[in-house]
Protein backbone atom coordinates (compact mmCIF):
# COMPACT_ATOMS: atom_id res chain seq x y z
CA UNK A 1 0.00 0.00 0.00
CA UNK A 2 2.99 2.34 -0.25
CA UNK A 3 1.55 3.64 -3.82
CA UNK A 4 -1.74 4.97 -1.39
CA UNK A 5 0.00 6.58 1.31
CA UNK A 6 1.97 8.55 -1.72
CA UNK A 7 -0.80 9.22 -3.64
CA UNK A 8 -2.42 10.15 -0.36
CA UNK A 9 -0.42 12.57 1.09
CA UNK A 10 -0.08 14.57 -2.53
CA UNK A 11 -3.69 14.36 -2.28
CA UNK A 12 -3.23 15.80 1.41
CA UNK A 13 -1.15 18.43 0.02
CA UNK A 14 -3.39 19.48 -3.11
CA UNK A 15 -6.14 20.39 -0.86
CA UNK A 16 -3.98 22.43 1.36
CA UNK A 17 -2.96 24.74 -1.31
CA UNK A 18 -6.72 25.33 -2.30
CA UNK A 19 -7.46 23.19 -4.11
CA UNK A 20 -11.21 21.80 -4.87
CA UNK A 21 -10.58 24.62 -7.39
CA UNK A 22 -7.37 23.93 -8.57
CA UNK A 23 -8.36 20.42 -9.03
CA UNK A 24 -11.37 21.14 -11.22
CA UNK A 25 -9.30 23.62 -13.28
CA UNK A 26 -6.48 20.92 -14.25
CA UNK A 27 -9.13 18.71 -15.11
CA UNK A 28 -10.99 20.60 -17.39
CA UNK A 29 -7.83 21.89 -19.01
CA UNK A 30 -5.91 18.15 -19.92
CA UNK A 31 -9.98 17.15 -19.85
CA UNK A 32 -9.72 14.07 -22.55
CA UNK A 33 -6.15 13.38 -21.16
CA UNK A 34 -6.34 11.22 -17.52
CA UNK A 35 -8.99 8.93 -19.86
CA UNK A 36 -6.20 9.01 -22.14
CA UNK A 37 -4.03 6.91 -19.88
CA UNK A 38 -6.06 3.90 -19.78
CA UNK A 39 -5.13 3.28 -23.76
CA UNK A 40 -1.87 4.62 -23.57
CA UNK A 41 1.27 2.29 -24.30
CA UNK A 42 0.88 -1.11 -23.24
CA UNK A 43 -1.71 -0.04 -20.65
CA UNK A 44 -5.01 -1.42 -22.02
CA UNK A 45 -2.77 -4.79 -22.79
CA UNK A 46 -1.47 -4.49 -19.22
CA UNK A 47 -4.92 -4.20 -17.47
CA UNK A 48 -6.52 -7.16 -19.39
CA UNK A 49 -3.65 -9.35 -18.29
CA UNK A 50 -4.14 -8.19 -14.75
CA UNK A 51 -7.83 -9.20 -14.98
CA UNK A 52 -6.88 -12.39 -16.70
CA UNK A 53 -4.73 -12.94 -13.54
CA UNK A 54 -7.86 -12.60 -11.49
CA UNK A 55 -10.37 -14.32 -13.42
CA UNK A 56 -7.93 -17.39 -13.88
CA UNK A 57 -7.30 -17.69 -10.07
CA UNK A 58 -11.24 -17.25 -9.50
CA UNK A 59 -11.79 -19.96 -12.53
CA UNK A 60 -9.10 -22.27 -10.34
CA UNK A 61 -10.71 -22.16 -6.79
CA UNK A 62 -14.22 -22.96 -8.63
CA UNK A 63 -13.28 -26.04 -10.30
CA UNK A 64 -11.45 -27.51 -7.23
CA UNK A 65 -14.07 -26.05 -4.78
CA UNK A 66 -17.65 -26.86 -6.64
CA UNK A 67 -16.40 -30.96 -6.34
CA UNK A 68 -15.03 -31.13 -3.57
CA UNK A 69 -18.56 -29.30 -2.41
CA UNK A 70 -20.66 -31.25 -4.07
CA UNK A 71 -19.06 -34.38 -1.91
CA UNK A 72 -19.48 -32.28 1.35
CA UNK A 73 -22.80 -31.78 0.52
CA UNK A 74 -24.09 -35.10 -0.15
CA UNK A 75 -22.24 -36.24 3.06
CA UNK A 76 -24.16 -33.87 4.82
CA UNK A 77 -27.49 -35.44 4.04
CA UNK A 78 -26.11 -39.42 5.58
CA UNK A 79 -27.52 -40.16 8.69
CA UNK A 80 -23.97 -39.77 11.10
CA UNK A 81 -24.58 -37.68 13.09
CA UNK A 82 -20.83 -37.19 13.21
CA UNK A 83 -20.24 -36.12 10.28
CA UNK A 84 -23.16 -33.49 10.26
CA UNK A 85 -22.18 -31.95 13.13
CA UNK A 86 -18.09 -31.59 11.85
CA UNK A 87 -19.23 -30.37 8.35
CA UNK A 88 -21.89 -27.91 9.79
CA UNK A 89 -18.85 -26.44 11.45
CA UNK A 90 -16.90 -26.07 8.72
CA UNK A 91 -19.66 -24.31 6.91
CA UNK A 92 -20.25 -21.99 9.90
CA UNK A 93 -17.01 -21.12 9.87
CA UNK A 94 -16.73 -19.73 6.48
CA UNK A 95 -19.80 -17.96 6.68
CA UNK A 96 -18.72 -16.06 10.02
CA UNK A 97 -15.10 -15.18 9.29
CA UNK A 98 -14.94 -12.74 6.38
CA UNK A 99 -13.44 -13.78 3.38
CA UNK A 100 -10.46 -11.42 3.71
CA UNK A 101 -9.54 -12.64 6.94
CA UNK A 102 -9.55 -16.15 5.49
CA UNK A 103 -7.34 -14.88 2.98
CA UNK A 104 -4.77 -13.36 5.09
CA UNK A 105 -4.79 -16.57 7.70
CA UNK A 106 -3.82 -18.61 4.30
CA UNK A 107 -1.35 -16.31 3.55
CA UNK A 108 0.11 -16.00 6.84
CA UNK A 109 -0.16 -19.48 8.43
CA UNK A 110 0.85 -21.69 5.30
CA UNK A 111 3.75 -21.01 5.11
CA UNK A 112 4.49 -20.28 8.54
CA UNK A 113 2.77 -23.96 9.98
CA UNK A 114 4.09 -26.29 7.13
CA UNK A 115 6.87 -24.06 6.31
CA UNK A 116 6.35 -24.05 2.68
CA UNK A 117 7.05 -21.49 0.45
CA UNK A 118 4.08 -20.80 -1.32
CA UNK A 119 3.19 -17.97 -3.88
CA UNK A 120 0.40 -15.50 -3.56
CA UNK A 121 -2.30 -17.16 -6.10
CA UNK A 122 -1.33 -20.37 -4.56
CA UNK A 123 -2.24 -19.09 -1.36
CA UNK A 124 -5.39 -17.17 -3.22
CA UNK A 125 -6.73 -20.31 -4.70
CA UNK A 126 -6.21 -22.73 -1.75
CA UNK A 127 -8.35 -19.96 0.47
CA UNK A 128 -10.97 -19.26 -2.11
CA UNK A 129 -11.41 -23.34 -3.11
CA UNK A 130 -12.14 -23.95 0.38
CA UNK A 131 -14.78 -21.00 0.77
CA UNK A 132 -16.82 -22.09 -2.19
CA UNK A 133 -16.38 -25.96 -1.27
CA UNK A 134 -18.25 -24.87 1.74
CA UNK A 135 -20.58 -22.76 0.14
CA UNK A 136 -21.12 -25.20 -2.42
CA UNK A 137 -21.84 -27.76 0.15
CA UNK A 138 -24.94 -25.67 1.56
CA UNK A 139 -25.95 -25.05 -2.03
CA UNK A 140 -26.07 -28.91 -2.93
CA UNK A 141 -27.41 -29.95 0.59
CA UNK A 142 -30.10 -27.26 0.04
CA UNK A 143 -31.06 -28.77 -3.18
CA UNK A 144 -30.73 -32.35 -2.53
CA UNK A 145 -33.05 -32.23 0.52
CA UNK A 146 -35.67 -30.13 -1.46
CA UNK A 147 -36.27 -33.29 -3.13
CA UNK A 148 -39.81 -34.73 -2.47
CA UNK A 149 -39.73 -37.54 0.13
CA UNK A 150 -42.29 -40.14 -2.47
CA UNK A 151 -39.69 -39.74 -5.13
CA UNK A 152 -36.92 -41.08 -2.51
CA UNK A 153 -39.25 -43.72 -0.91
CA UNK A 154 -40.16 -44.77 -4.67
CA UNK A 155 -36.18 -45.14 -5.38
CA UNK A 156 -36.06 -47.16 -2.25
CA UNK A 157 -38.41 -49.60 -2.76
CA UNK A 158 -37.31 -50.24 -6.08
CA UNK A 159 -34.10 -51.35 -4.37
CA UNK A 160 -31.66 -48.81 -4.92
CA UNK A 161 -28.57 -47.82 -2.26
CA UNK A 162 -27.84 -44.79 -1.07
CA UNK A 163 -25.32 -44.01 -4.05
CA UNK A 164 -27.98 -44.94 -6.50
CA UNK A 165 -30.80 -43.18 -4.86
CA UNK A 166 -27.94 -39.87 -4.81
CA UNK A 167 -27.25 -40.50 -8.83
CA UNK A 168 -30.34 -41.19 -10.20
CA UNK A 169 -32.55 -39.59 -7.91
CA UNK A 170 -31.90 -36.74 -5.98
CA UNK A 171 -29.39 -35.47 -8.16
CA UNK A 172 -31.05 -35.16 -11.26
CA UNK A 173 -34.35 -33.87 -9.71
CA UNK A 174 -31.85 -30.65 -7.88
CA UNK A 175 -29.43 -29.99 -10.33
CA UNK A 176 -31.65 -26.93 -11.86
CA UNK A 177 -31.95 -25.42 -8.35
CA UNK A 178 -28.06 -25.78 -7.78
CA UNK A 179 -26.79 -24.21 -11.22
CA UNK A 180 -27.62 -20.53 -10.42
CA UNK A 181 -26.99 -20.70 -6.96
CA UNK A 182 -23.25 -21.99 -8.66
CA UNK A 183 -23.51 -19.29 -11.33
CA UNK A 184 -24.67 -16.65 -8.60
CA UNK A 185 -21.32 -17.76 -6.36
CA UNK A 186 -19.10 -17.61 -9.14
CA UNK A 187 -19.37 -13.93 -9.73
CA UNK A 188 -19.01 -13.73 -6.11
CA UNK A 189 -15.87 -15.46 -6.20
CA UNK A 190 -14.60 -12.94 -9.28
CA UNK A 191 -15.52 -9.89 -7.12
CA UNK A 192 -13.58 -11.45 -4.21
CA UNK A 193 -10.65 -11.43 -6.24
CA UNK A 194 -9.86 -7.78 -5.98
CA UNK A 195 -9.02 -8.59 -2.86
CA UNK A 196 -5.90 -10.43 -4.11
CA UNK A 197 -4.11 -7.40 -4.12
CA UNK A 198 -3.52 -7.04 -0.43
CA UNK A 199 -1.63 -10.43 -0.57
CA UNK A 200 0.83 -8.75 -3.75
CA UNK A 201 -0.86 -10.86 -6.62
CA UNK A 202 -0.33 -8.81 -9.57
CA UNK A 203 -3.81 -8.23 -10.29
CA UNK A 204 -5.95 -5.73 -12.27
CA UNK A 205 -6.04 -3.37 -9.17
CA UNK A 206 -2.41 -3.20 -8.97
CA UNK A 207 -1.90 -2.74 -12.19
CA UNK A 208 -3.71 -0.34 -12.49
CA UNK A 209 -1.77 1.05 -9.15
CA UNK A 210 1.08 1.08 -11.27
CA UNK A 211 0.04 2.87 -14.29
CA UNK A 212 -1.84 5.54 -12.37
CA UNK A 213 1.90 5.63 -10.04
CA UNK A 214 3.40 6.07 -13.24
CA UNK A 215 1.60 9.02 -14.21
CA UNK A 216 0.95 10.89 -11.49
CA UNK A 217 2.83 14.05 -12.44
CA UNK A 218 1.32 14.11 -15.85
CA UNK A 219 -2.07 13.28 -15.13
CA UNK A 220 -3.06 13.42 -11.30
CA UNK A 221 -6.62 12.61 -12.32
CA UNK A 222 -5.98 9.46 -13.62
CA UNK A 223 -7.04 7.67 -10.42
CA UNK A 224 -10.61 8.84 -11.38
CA UNK A 225 -10.66 6.89 -14.81
CA UNK A 226 -8.66 3.51 -13.87
CA UNK A 227 -10.62 3.14 -11.07
CA UNK A 228 -13.55 3.75 -13.13
CA UNK A 229 -12.33 1.54 -16.13
CA UNK A 230 -11.73 -1.37 -13.96
CA UNK A 231 -15.22 -0.89 -12.19
CA UNK A 232 -16.41 -1.13 -15.56
CA UNK A 233 -14.21 -4.08 -15.94
CA UNK A 234 -16.00 -6.41 -13.44
CA UNK A 235 -19.17 -4.79 -14.01
CA UNK A 236 -19.39 -6.20 -18.05
CA UNK A 237 -17.94 -9.85 -16.34
CA UNK A 238 -20.42 -10.06 -13.85
CA UNK A 239 -22.91 -8.49 -15.14
CA UNK A 240 -24.13 -11.23 -17.92
CA UNK A 241 -23.09 -14.31 -15.22
CA UNK A 242 -25.65 -13.04 -12.78
CA UNK A 243 -28.61 -12.24 -15.74
CA UNK A 244 -28.00 -15.93 -16.86
CA UNK A 245 -28.50 -16.82 -12.97
CA UNK A 246 -31.75 -14.64 -12.67
CA UNK A 247 -32.70 -16.43 -15.62
CA UNK A 248 -31.93 -19.76 -14.75
CA UNK A 249 -33.56 -19.91 -11.64
CA UNK A 250 -36.98 -18.46 -12.77
CA UNK A 251 -37.29 -21.90 -15.23
CA UNK A 252 -36.08 -23.85 -12.70
CA UNK A 253 -39.03 -22.61 -10.21
CA UNK A 254 -41.66 -22.50 -12.83
CA UNK A 255 -40.73 -26.52 -13.63
CA UNK A 256 -40.78 -26.93 -10.25
CA UNK A 257 -44.39 -25.36 -9.33
CA UNK A 258 -45.60 -26.51 -12.69
CA UNK B 1 1.10 -18.90 20.77
CA UNK B 2 2.31 -15.99 23.13
CA UNK B 3 -0.17 -14.99 25.62
CA UNK B 4 1.04 -11.55 26.71
CA UNK B 5 1.25 -10.40 23.19
CA UNK B 6 -2.10 -11.24 23.08
CA UNK B 7 -3.22 -8.74 26.00
CA UNK B 8 -1.05 -6.05 25.73
CA UNK B 9 -2.97 -5.93 22.53
CA UNK B 10 -6.76 -6.68 23.23
CA UNK B 11 -7.22 -2.45 24.22
CA UNK B 12 -6.02 -2.06 20.34
CA UNK B 13 -8.30 -4.51 19.53
CA UNK B 14 -11.37 -3.70 21.30
CA UNK B 15 -10.75 0.06 20.08
CA UNK B 16 -11.43 -1.49 16.62
CA UNK B 17 -14.01 -3.59 17.67
CA UNK B 18 -15.85 -0.47 18.26
CA UNK B 19 -15.35 1.18 14.94
CA UNK B 20 -16.14 -2.10 13.33
CA UNK B 21 -19.17 -1.94 15.56
CA UNK B 22 -20.47 1.28 14.75
CA UNK B 23 -19.43 1.78 11.03
CA UNK B 24 -21.31 -1.85 10.43
CA UNK B 25 -24.68 -0.54 12.36
CA UNK B 26 -24.53 3.12 10.71
CA UNK B 27 -24.21 1.19 7.36
CA UNK B 28 -26.52 -1.92 8.14
CA UNK B 29 -29.46 0.87 9.57
CA UNK B 30 -28.32 3.37 6.00
CA UNK B 31 -28.72 0.01 4.14
CA UNK B 32 -32.10 -1.03 5.51
CA UNK B 33 -33.91 1.82 4.73
CA UNK B 34 -32.81 2.90 1.55
CA UNK B 35 -33.30 -0.45 0.27
CA UNK B 36 -36.96 -0.36 1.59
CA UNK B 37 -37.01 3.08 -0.23
CA UNK B 38 -36.11 1.37 -3.16
CA UNK B 39 -37.93 -1.90 -3.00
CA UNK B 40 -40.73 0.76 -2.50
CA UNK B 41 -40.36 2.49 -5.28
CA UNK B 42 -39.94 -0.78 -7.63
CA UNK B 43 -42.87 -2.25 -5.86
CA UNK B 44 -45.05 0.99 -6.90
CA UNK B 45 -43.53 1.25 -9.95
CA UNK B 46 -42.61 4.85 -9.82
CA UNK B 47 -41.37 6.47 -12.59
CA UNK B 48 -37.65 7.14 -12.88
CA UNK B 49 -36.90 6.27 -9.54
CA UNK B 50 -38.07 2.46 -10.03
CA UNK B 51 -35.49 2.46 -12.84
CA UNK B 52 -32.97 4.03 -10.91
CA UNK B 53 -33.28 1.77 -8.09
CA UNK B 54 -33.15 -0.89 -10.83
CA UNK B 55 -29.62 0.51 -12.24
CA UNK B 56 -28.18 0.58 -8.51
CA UNK B 57 -28.87 -3.17 -8.22
CA UNK B 58 -27.29 -3.77 -11.00
CA UNK B 59 -24.50 -1.85 -10.54
CA UNK B 60 -23.32 -2.17 -7.17
CA UNK B 61 -24.42 -6.17 -6.63
CA UNK B 62 -21.90 -6.72 -9.55
CA UNK B 63 -18.40 -5.01 -8.83
CA UNK B 64 -16.07 -5.22 -5.63
CA UNK B 65 -16.67 -3.05 -3.17
CA UNK B 66 -13.31 -2.25 -2.95
CA UNK B 67 -12.94 -0.39 -6.24
CA UNK B 68 -16.14 1.10 -5.38
CA UNK B 69 -13.91 2.55 -2.29
CA UNK B 70 -11.17 2.97 -4.13
CA UNK B 71 -13.00 4.99 -6.86
CA UNK B 72 -14.50 7.21 -4.39
CA UNK B 73 -11.50 7.37 -2.25
CA UNK B 74 -9.06 8.21 -4.66
CA UNK B 75 -10.96 8.95 -8.01
CA UNK B 76 -13.51 11.77 -6.67
CA UNK B 77 -10.47 13.78 -5.10
CA UNK B 78 -9.72 14.57 -8.50
CA UNK B 79 -13.13 15.79 -9.68
CA UNK B 80 -13.46 18.22 -6.52
CA UNK B 81 -14.76 15.72 -4.03
CA UNK B 82 -12.33 14.94 -1.49
CA UNK B 83 -14.78 12.89 1.41
CA UNK B 84 -12.99 11.12 4.74
CA UNK B 85 -12.01 7.78 4.63
CA UNK B 86 -14.96 6.66 7.02
CA UNK B 87 -17.09 8.48 5.42
CA UNK B 88 -16.66 6.75 1.94
CA UNK B 89 -16.36 3.84 3.44
CA UNK B 90 -19.81 4.63 4.88
CA UNK B 91 -21.51 5.75 1.38
CA UNK B 92 -20.22 2.84 -0.11
CA UNK B 93 -21.15 0.06 2.50
CA UNK B 94 -24.87 1.54 2.40
CA UNK B 95 -25.31 1.84 -1.20
CA UNK B 96 -23.67 -1.41 -1.79
CA UNK B 97 -26.13 -2.83 0.96
CA UNK B 98 -29.10 -1.11 0.06
CA UNK B 99 -28.66 -2.85 -3.78
CA UNK B 100 -29.11 -6.16 -1.71
CA UNK B 101 -31.53 -4.97 0.88
CA UNK B 102 -33.76 -4.11 -1.97
CA UNK B 103 -33.57 -7.67 -3.06
CA UNK B 104 -34.70 -8.80 0.54
CA UNK B 105 -37.72 -6.61 0.68
CA UNK B 106 -39.06 -7.21 -2.96
CA UNK B 107 -38.72 -10.90 -2.58
CA UNK B 108 -41.14 -10.16 0.99
CA UNK B 109 -43.25 -7.90 -0.81
CA UNK B 110 -43.14 -10.88 -3.85
CA UNK B 111 -45.19 -13.19 -1.47
CA UNK B 112 -47.83 -10.99 -0.30
CA UNK B 113 -50.85 -12.54 -2.74
CA UNK B 114 -52.35 -10.67 -5.38
CA UNK B 115 -55.69 -10.37 -3.83
CA UNK B 116 -54.62 -8.97 -0.90
CA UNK B 117 -53.44 -5.71 -2.67
CA UNK B 118 -56.51 -5.75 -5.27
CA UNK B 119 -58.87 -6.37 -2.17
CA UNK B 120 -57.50 -3.37 -0.65
CA UNK B 121 -57.84 -1.00 -3.97
CA UNK B 122 -61.06 -2.22 -4.45
CA UNK B 123 -61.95 -0.84 -0.48
CA UNK B 124 -60.21 2.87 -1.90
CA UNK B 125 -57.05 2.78 -0.11
CA UNK B 126 -54.92 5.43 -1.51
CA UNK B 127 -51.19 4.26 -1.99
CA UNK B 128 -49.78 5.34 1.15
CA UNK B 129 -52.39 3.54 3.19
CA UNK B 130 -51.82 0.17 1.21
CA UNK B 131 -48.00 0.32 2.11
CA UNK B 132 -48.75 1.38 5.57
CA UNK B 133 -51.68 -1.20 6.22
CA UNK B 134 -50.81 -4.38 3.58
CA UNK B 135 -47.74 -4.25 2.10
CA UNK B 136 -45.31 -3.39 4.58
CA UNK B 137 -46.87 -5.60 7.95
CA UNK B 138 -47.12 -8.81 5.28
CA UNK B 139 -44.17 -8.26 3.12
CA UNK B 140 -41.92 -7.15 6.58
CA UNK B 141 -42.01 -10.81 8.30
CA UNK B 142 -41.68 -12.05 4.75
CA UNK B 143 -38.61 -10.21 4.38
CA UNK B 144 -36.70 -10.46 7.81
CA UNK B 145 -34.39 -13.75 7.53
CA UNK B 146 -32.88 -11.56 4.23
CA UNK B 147 -32.53 -8.78 6.07
CA UNK B 148 -30.93 -10.73 8.72
CA UNK B 149 -28.35 -12.47 5.95
CA UNK B 150 -27.56 -9.29 4.56
CA UNK B 151 -26.71 -7.44 7.78
CA UNK B 152 -24.35 -10.56 8.66
CA UNK B 153 -23.09 -10.05 5.16
CA UNK B 154 -22.53 -6.04 5.71
CA UNK B 155 -21.02 -6.97 9.16
CA UNK B 156 -18.33 -9.17 7.10
CA UNK B 157 -17.91 -6.97 4.30
CA UNK B 158 -16.59 -4.26 7.23
CA UNK B 159 -12.55 -5.82 6.62
CA UNK B 160 -13.00 -4.34 3.05
CA UNK B 161 -12.46 -1.00 4.99
CA UNK B 162 -8.93 -1.83 5.59
CA UNK B 163 -8.10 -0.48 2.05
CA UNK B 164 -8.47 2.84 2.37
CA UNK B 165 -6.90 2.63 5.66
CA UNK B 166 -10.18 3.10 8.08
CA UNK B 167 -8.87 1.52 11.51
CA UNK B 168 -11.26 -1.05 11.97
CA UNK B 169 -10.30 -4.79 12.95
CA UNK B 170 -8.63 -5.97 9.85
CA UNK B 171 -6.78 -2.64 9.32
CA UNK B 172 -5.85 -3.32 12.64
CA UNK B 173 -4.56 -6.53 12.90
CA UNK B 174 -2.58 -5.51 9.50
CA UNK B 175 -0.98 -2.95 11.21
CA UNK B 176 0.46 -5.17 14.34
CA UNK B 177 1.50 -7.76 12.10
CA UNK B 178 3.09 -5.37 10.03
CA UNK B 179 5.38 -3.85 13.02
CA UNK B 180 5.59 -6.95 15.48
CA UNK B 181 5.21 -9.98 13.44
CA UNK B 182 3.52 -11.75 16.14
CA UNK B 183 1.50 -13.24 13.24
CA UNK B 184 -0.58 -16.17 15.18
CA UNK B 185 -1.59 -14.44 17.86
CA UNK B 186 -2.89 -11.52 16.13
CA UNK B 187 -4.88 -13.35 13.83
CA UNK B 188 -6.16 -15.33 16.56
CA UNK B 189 -7.75 -12.23 17.91
CA UNK B 190 -8.92 -10.92 14.95
CA UNK B 191 -10.66 -14.09 14.04
CA UNK B 192 -12.41 -13.87 18.24
CA UNK B 193 -13.37 -10.85 17.33
CA UNK B 194 -15.40 -11.35 14.28
CA UNK B 195 -16.97 -14.63 15.82
CA UNK B 196 -18.11 -12.13 18.94
CA UNK B 197 -20.55 -10.09 16.59
CA UNK B 198 -21.17 -12.36 14.42
CA UNK B 199 -22.05 -15.89 15.88
CA UNK B 200 -24.93 -14.56 17.91
CA UNK B 201 -26.24 -12.56 14.63
CA UNK B 202 -25.84 -15.92 12.87
CA UNK B 203 -27.64 -17.83 15.80
CA UNK B 204 -30.34 -14.66 15.45
CA UNK B 205 -30.37 -15.76 11.79
CA UNK B 206 -31.19 -19.13 11.96
CA UNK B 207 -34.42 -18.64 14.74
CA UNK B 208 -35.56 -16.25 12.57
CA UNK B 209 -36.20 -18.41 9.68
CA UNK B 210 -37.40 -20.89 11.39
CA UNK B 211 -39.49 -18.81 13.42
CA UNK B 212 -40.99 -16.94 9.29
CA UNK B 213 -41.34 -20.51 7.99
CA UNK B 214 -43.35 -21.63 11.17
CA UNK B 215 -45.43 -18.81 10.21
CA UNK B 216 -46.13 -19.14 6.45
CA UNK B 217 -46.96 -22.69 7.45
CA UNK B 218 -49.36 -21.71 9.64
CA UNK B 219 -51.79 -19.32 7.44
CA UNK B 220 -51.43 -22.00 4.54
Amino acid sequence: MVHSALFDTALTDATRHGAVLHDAFSLASSSGRGIGVITAGDNLMRLFQGLGTSLSIAGLALLIGIPLGIVLGALRITRNPIVRVILRVYLECFRIIPTLVVLFLAYYILPAEFNIQVSGPTVAVVAFGLWVSAETSDTVRGGLVSVADHQVDAGRALGMNGMQLFWYVRLPQSINLMIPATINLATRVIKTTSLLLLISVIDVVTVGQQIMEANRMAHPDAAFWIYGFIFLLYFIVCWPLAKLAQTLEHRAKERNNG
Amino acid sequence: MNWSVVAQSVPLFAHAFGVTLRLSAISVILATLLGLAMALCREYRVPLLSQLSTGIEELFRNTPLLIQLFFMYYGFPSIGIKLSAQLCAVIGMSILGAAYMSGAFQGGFGGIPRVQIESARALGLSVPQLIRYVTLPQGLTRSIPAIAANAIFIVKETSVFTVIAVPELTNTARDLIGMYYHTNEYLLELVVAYAIILIPMSVVLTLLERRVRRGSFRTV
